[in-house]
Parts: C-alpha cells; structure tokens; sequence
C-alpha cells in the first residue's frame, strides 16, 4: 500500500462512515480522550450521533415511561428510547461495556439497518477491550494511539460530495471483488462470514467517494486496511508466530491454519491486500487486541460467591427509599403510597382541576425497592512453577488446584491464573469462569527456574484490583514452597527479594484481599508462615493435607 | 423487512435440520446452537418463524389461548372469536430483569389510574411458541432459575405486590451462544431437546457464496427475496405434512431397542435422552416420507439429540461430539 498520510486515513475512514453507515454498520474508535479524538468525533458531526454509556438502562435504550409528565397530567406519558430512533449512536467508555448491553446493541444492529454505531474505547490495561458482540459487527477500526496534534488537523468534509458519494453508491458494480475479500479474510484467518461483507460495503463506499463507477485494487485496499486488518489472527508469512499469542481454542485453531496453509499454496494469496493490512496494522497492536479479545471471551455473566453489594433488582430485599424508577428499580408500591397518603388533602387544595376520586402522586412519593446481592468472587490461583517446587511437588500442586476449581465450578466463581517461574510471573489467564480453558493451561504449564515469588505477588495484586475495579470479589490462592529468589528490580538477591515480598504481603493485607497460601515444599519453612501472617492469609501445609482435608479447609477459608 | 430466508442459508445442514425437526415436532423441545460468531446462529433462528404454521388464538389474549375457557381470567378477554396468528418467536434479552421475563404489576396503570392491573411478560408472549434466548450461557443465574421452574412445570406464577397470577407458559426454548465465552448449567442443557455445534464454513467457495448471498440480501432484495420466498413456503409446507404425518410412523422394537442401547452406551442422564432421540428420530422420518424409523433415522438424529446430555467432568475437555460418533459406531454399526 502507498505510504499514505496516516491522517488522511483517519479522515478517509469518517467520511467512508458518513457516506454509508447502513452498511459499514459503524466505527470502533480506539484512544483516550483528548484534543485530538475531539477532532475525529466533530468530523462525525455530520452523523449526529447521540451519546449512551456503558450503564445505558434498558428503558433510556428501549422506551419507557415519561415520569414526570405522567404524573404531573394524570395521563400516560411515554418517552422514546435510544434504539427507536434512526441514526447513528455513540458508545462512551466502550471497553466498560458489560456483555448484556454489548448484546443488545449487536441485536439491535442486526434487526434495524438505520442504525450504526461508534464506539470510543478507551482501553488502558491489558485485557480490556470492546465486547467481541460489537467488535464482530462494526466495520471500520482506527487507532489514535501515536497521533501528536501537530499530525493532525481540522475534518473538512463537505456534505455534498458526501450526498452526491451516496447517490453513485447503488450503481457500483463489484465485479471479483467479493471472492478476493472472502479470500483475504480466510488468509487473515478472520472466522466471522460478517468481516468480508463489511469490507465489501467499504470498498463500495470507497468507490462512491472517488467517483468510480466499479470497484478496483484501491477500494480494496482501503477496505482491508480499515476493515479487516484488526480482526486477522494470522499472517499468512508468521503463521508459527502464533504460538505466542493467547490462542483461544487451540485444538479448532489448528485445522483452520493448516486450511489456510493448504490454501494458499493452491492459489497464490493476494498478496497486495495482505500487505495492505499488514501496514494498517502499527506494530503490537495485534497482539493487544487478541489479549483483549480473550479476556473478553473469558468475562461473563454476574452473580456468585462474592462479597455484597447493593442493587436494586435482586437479592435480599432491603429498606426502600426514595428515587427514581427505570435503570431497572422496581417502584416499591405500599411504600410509594404510604408516602403520598398524609399529603392527600394538602394537595387537592393546591390541585383543584383534578378528579377528586383519584390519588395525587408526586415524583418525589416514589419508593423503589432496594436489594442486597452478591457479586461475582474470583479466585486468582498463584502456582509455583519454579525449579524447586517443579522438581518436588508440582504435581500436587496442580492437583490442589484442580480441587479447587472443582469447589470453584459449584460455587460458580471465576478463576484467574497466575503463574512464575524464571524472572518473572505473568497473568497466564485472565479472570474467567470456563474451567476447560484453566485446566487447559495449568496442564501446558511447564516447569523450571528460579522463583520471583515477589513480582507473582505484584502481578496478583494487580489482578486483584483490576476484578475489584469490575465489580468482583477476589480471593487469592498462592501455591508455593515459599523460597522466592528474585527481587523486584529482577535480581537474584535472595535478602532483597524477601523484603520486597514482605512488603507486598503487607499491602495485600492493607488492601483487604482474603488469601490463602498453600505450603508446597516437603519441609516446611517458617519464611512461608511469616508471610503468610504479614498477608493475612490462612495457610495449609500440602505434604501435611490429603485431598479431603485441603478440601474442607479450602472451602472453609473461602466459604466465607 | 422479512429475516432472511431459511433456505437461503449455506451449509449448516445439522443446523437447519435439528431447527426444521423442532417445527415439525415442538415436543422434541427446542435446540441449541453453539458456534463462532458471524456463523449465521441467530440469522437461522429469526429465519425458522417464517417455517412455523400460524397458530389459532383467542383475539386479544394476552397469552395466546387457543380457546376462551383457557384465557387467563385476570386479563378479562371479552373476544369469544379465535384468529390466526402468527408462531410468536419471542427475544429473551441478556439483562432482562425479572420482571420483564414473568410479568409484573402494571405500574402505569397503578400510577394514573389507581388500578391493580397485571402488565403481562416476555413468558406470556411466548405461551405456545418458541422463547430464543442470544447468548444463552451469559443468561443471569437468577432468570436461568426462573426458566427452569417455569419450563418443567408449564405454568407461569407470580406471587408479589399483592397480585396472585398465573399463566399457562408452554414454549420451546430456542438458544445460541459462544462456548469460549462461558458454559451453560447442566440443568439448562438438559432443558434443550437438541443440540448442534456450528464452525465457520472452510471452504472458500462456501464462503464466497453465504457472502454473495447476504450482499444481495442487503443491496439487491426484492430480487432476492423473489428467488427464496418460494422455496421457503415450499419447505413449510413440507413440514406441514410431516406434522400430519407424524402420528402414523412407526417405530419397532428394534428401533426402541436401539435407542435405548446408544443411550446406555453413552451413560447419558435420565431417560430424556432416550425419549427425545426417538422423538427426533421419528420427526426425521416422518420429514423424509418414510413410515418408520430405521436405523439410519436414529444414527442422524443421535448426536443432536445426546451432545449435551453426556454425563460431563466439568474439568474434562474433550469434545463431546467425538464420544457420541465413537458410541454410535460401535453401537449401531
């Protein structure tokens, strides 16, 4: 592809959007806020987008009841939700989206072809990231990381040639482009039938906006590189690089790639539309997004084990109080009329047009019902896969675990994997409730080196605070035989590494997050007790524990 | 705009067989479609509502009554006509609250009228149709309870704010989903009659054609429509006399035998199993023309019928589709 001004691109994308929302179904918009994605959404302007968020409720999306108005008149009032305009949508904080709403939206997107959607994800950490619901069904990609403001400048997209792209958009002949889209994505390894139709509508709008009458090399281009090069798994050269990523189900990934393999030794792969994504793609950005790929596949849906929050829904009823009703709050109806009941005569004086025989509500009667639930707890496993724990006791160790995913799967808890060896520990799992992906890894789990015990315990705790940030509760298991050798800084000061270790066990404690730690070693040393104590942690002494006892002690630590 | 034709879909033949045997016998108890994304999962299912016959209901019923005596008094039906409406295919949506999905008090009415009034659910709706729940396994836990109570007992109740309701809620569960992205309970599996597994179409021709088919869907749709409306009104109508002829295929005691023999050889739950393979093995039949069930009925019908209800480790990975082939081959060489 030529080397195009990366700017050009951004603009080019904008106004491919604004000449066909319907079929490039929208944009996935990837940056933090800021000077120079306030650039990008006023080249938007001409869509007109309106916002919603993460914590949309059902009744802003779908319609509702106009309360106030209602209530105010004595007659029925309604308002209209998001989805039941046409137009375009703006998804704030995108990579907060919980899977309902990500669901809804992709539904929404699949039965009304008036609608399109932008989504600003504004993705900090690894393992965030738009719901793949969404991340399937929006055509276009763009990424505003690396931009300075001085590479950028103003939108000037001027809506006539917009409106006159639109009229020319119908006559575009296609010729081959389809089956040379189709082919690429399989190339790419892109699964979803839904990315070469998306890439199809672009080159379409793409051809419009030039004034082509059909589609040729260029338009297809633009179109993989903005439509398909995010979503590709696999280059057709660095397939074996794979192996580092993440794969999410190896064993179904395996025929695809060797399919793709076989294809492109019958057909000689279009190599210009490979390339074409290849340079839409900056370096690391594709391995990001498949981490927040697969973190969003391991996420799901609530409720568990956890601690207890406050919702309006379900759980344990609770004292009603006032508010609004809508977001989901059920209108406590005794407590909303006990409420208006010693205002009745006061009021009808202040009311005289209205009918004597009815009850005068005023917003501010309203009672919702409130509830207590619990939240979803996450259990994030520690394993020791260093040298001296894998010469002795890896197995058990992995057999502990296993016990308690077991005890995890009844209680219906997510699970994350933390794993060290080597110099340093690494979120082998994010948190996630399929016990077949855990098993999977702690299976591949290979062992050997030296034992960063402080720098799994730094991973941990972030782990933790990140599940706490979603509204989880975590729990720590640490498996190990407690003889960490690496500090912080990477080291292999054994002295520094058990000061650093003592100091993060104390903010675990300070922090509150509930452990466990689980003696591997044959002998047990009173390092491991230390810090366990400084953790505030429950600890078990596995040679000591056969698998009924580590039960009954696990589930009474964890019970909770 | 019509959903896209059923017989417009590509491939996926498990897929649009187990969908087309659920028409053709709703007691077999609905199906569930696991797969990748962008496979065609819920563009099959909302294709399935133009396949199902119009049923006859009670004019202004809330809950779809085939006869007055069996409306509901609490929604005061003053129609004593019956007329023909559509199979309601209704959307369970993910983050649905409860009482969305049961019915609640009419808190409108409660509010400007002053009058207790029942404002019926999603389950209502869905009485004598199919319910289809998008992402089956991100459910909440707490309406999975609800389905399930509601599904075994066929009767909807609502205790709460003073209102004593219930309703008849017959319908067959219709689910699709991601199993990457979380597992289903056992208990609801079970609650599945059927169950396929769809992947993306590997050859490229294949896909090219789905591609080129959904384009002309999209861009070119009153011909396209012109081409497949017909063959899906043919194919109604073809599971229309495979409803009627239904009640006259037989089925042998070797058939029965047969049945049962896979199902023990699986070690599968309960007799669910077995009664809904030969169920499904004789809406097979009766769909191909043939008067019993053979042999080759029930090796088709098997793993759709028994994927899902295989006595599972939940840490075990291996994929249940294999054991139930591995089975059948011995079983029923």
């Amino acid at each position: 592809m030529p080397e195009a001004d990366p700017w050009e691109q951004v603009t080019l994308a904008i106004t491919l959007l604004a000449i066909d929302p319907k079929g490039l179904r929208g944009l996935w918009l990837r940056g933090r806020a800021g000077p120079v994605r306030d650039r990008v959404l006023s080249g938007l302007g001409l869509l007109v987008p309106r916002k919603l968020h993460p914590f949309t409720s059902d009744e802003a999306l779908l319609g509702g009841m106009d309360l106030s108005a209602t209530l105010a008149t004595g007659e029925l009032h309604r308002h209209a939700g998001l989805l039941e305009h046409a137009g375009c949508l703006m998804l704030t904080m995108a990579e907060r989206c919980p899977p309902g709403l990500a669901v809804r939206l992709g539904q929404a997107l699949d039965s009304d072809p008036r609608l399109s959607l932008v989504a600003l994800d504004e993705a900090a950490e690894d393992g965030e990231g738009l719901p793949n619901a969404l991340a399937d069904r929006l055509g276009l990609f763009l990424d505003l990381d690396g931009f300075a403001w001085s590479d950028t400048a103003d939108m000037s997209i001027s809506p006539s040639l917009i409106t006159s792209a639109q009229a020319r958009l119908r006559h575009i002949e296609t010729g081959t482009a389809l089956e040379r889209l189709t082919r690429v994505a399989a190339e790419l390894a892109i699964s979803s039938l839904r990315a070469p139709l998306l890439a199809l509508a672009c080159a379409r709008a793409h051809a419009a906006w030039r004034g082509g009458a059909e589609i040729e090399d260029q338009d297809l281009q633009v179109a993989v590189a903005l439509v398909m090069a995010h979503k590709a798994l696999a280059f057709p050269e660095d397939a074996p690089d794979q192996e580092d990523a993440p794969p999410p189900e190896p064993p179904q990934d395996q025929p695809d790639q060797s399919q793709n393999r076989d294809q492109s030794e019958l057909d000689i792969p279009d190599e210009m539309l490979i390339e074409a994504a290849r340079a839409a793609l900056p370096p690391g950005l594709l391995a990001q997004l498949q981490a927040a790929r697969v973190a969003r596949q391991a996420a799901s849906a609530n409720s568990g084990a956890g601690a207890k929050r406050k919702s309006m829904r379900r759980g344990r009823p609770m004292p009603s109080r006032a508010g609004k009703p809508g977001s989901g709050a059920r209108v406590d109806v005794i407590a909303t009329l006990r409420q208006a009941a010693p205002w009745q005569k006061m009021r009808r004086a202040m009311m005289p047009g209205r009918a004597m025989d009815r009850l005068l509500l005023m917003p501010s009667d309203i009672r919702i019902k409130r509830y207590q639930e619990q939240t979803d707890r996450v259990l994030i496993f520690v394993v020791d896969a260093s040298g001296s724990a894998a010469l002795a006791r890896l197995a058990e160790a992995k057999g502990a675990v296993e016990l308690m995913l077991a005890e995890a799967y009844s209680s219906r808890d997510h699970v994350a994997l933390v794993t060290f060896r080597g110099n340093k520990a690494e979120l082998s799992l994010p948190p996630t409730r399929s016990l077949v992906q855990t098993k999977r890894r702690l299976a591949g789990l290979p062992g050997g080196g030296a034992t960063p015990l402080t720098h799994a315990l730094e991973v941990a705790l972030a782990t933790a605070e990140q599940a706490r940030r979603h509204g989880m509760t975590p729990t720590l298991a640490l498996l190990t035989d407690g003889r960490g050798n690496i500090a912080l800084d990477g080291s292999a000061n054994r002295v520094q590494a058990g000061e650093d270790a003592s100091r993060l066990a104390k903010i675990i404690a300070a922090r509150a997050i509930p452990a466990l730690v689980i003696d591997t070693s044959l002998r047990p040393k009173p390092q491991l007790a230390e810090l366990s104590a400084e953790m505030g942690a429950t600890m078990i002494a596995l040679p000591r524990a056969d698998a009924r006892s580590l039960s009954s002690t696990l589930s009474a630590a964890l019970g909770g | 705009m019509t959903p896209f034709p059923f017989a417009a879909i590509v491939g996926q033949d498990e897929m649009k067989t187990a969908m087309i045997l659920t028409a053709i016998d709703p007691k077999i108890g609905g199906v569930l479609v696991f797969g990748d994304r962008g496979t065609g999962k819920s563009t099959a299912v909302r294709a399935l509502a133009a396949l199902l016959p119009p049923i006859e209901a009670v004019k202004g019923c809330p809950v779809n009554s085939a006869r007055l005596e069996d409306c509901p008094d609490w929604a005061q039906v003053t129609e004593t006509e019956t007329t023909s409406r559509p199979t309601p295919v209704v959307d369970l949506p993910l983050g649905v609250t409860e009482d969305r999905v049961t019915g609640a008090l009419d808190i409108e009415r409660a509010l400007t009228r002053g009058e207790k009034a029942f404002e019926a659910g999603l389950l209502a709706r869905a009485n004598r149709g199919y319910l289809y729940i998008d992402e089956v396994n991100l459910l909440e836990d707490h309406i999975v309870d609800l389905l399930l109570d509601v599904a075994q007992s066929g009767e909807n109740v609502v205790e709460r704010e003073g209102m004593s309701i219930r309703h008849a809620a017959r319908f067959v569960l219709v689910g699709s989903g991601n199993p990457e992205e979380g597992e289903l309970r056992p208990q609801l599996l079970d609650r599945f009659g059927l169950s396929v597994e769809v992947t993306s179409p590997k050859e490229i021709d294949t896909r090219v054609e789905v591609i080129r088919r959904r384009d002309a869907y999209e861009n070119d749709y009153d011909n396209f429509m012109a081409e497949w409306q017909p063959q899906d009104v043919a194919l109604r109508a073809r599971i229309l006399d495979a409803r009627a002829a239904l009640a006259g295929v037989r089925s042998s005691n070797v058939a029965l035998h047969d049945c049962a023999s896979v199902c023990v050889a699986l070690g599968s739950d309960g007799l669910r199993g077995e009664l809904t393979l030969l169920r499904t093995a004789r809406a097979l039949a009766a769909f191909e023309g043939a008067d019993e069930v053979t042999r080759a009925h029930i090796r088709e019908a098997a793993p759709m019928a028994l994927r899902h209800r295989l006595r599972r480790d939940p840490l075990d990975e291996a994929g249940t589709g294999a054991r139930v082939a591995r089975q059948l081959a011995e079983v029923l060489p």
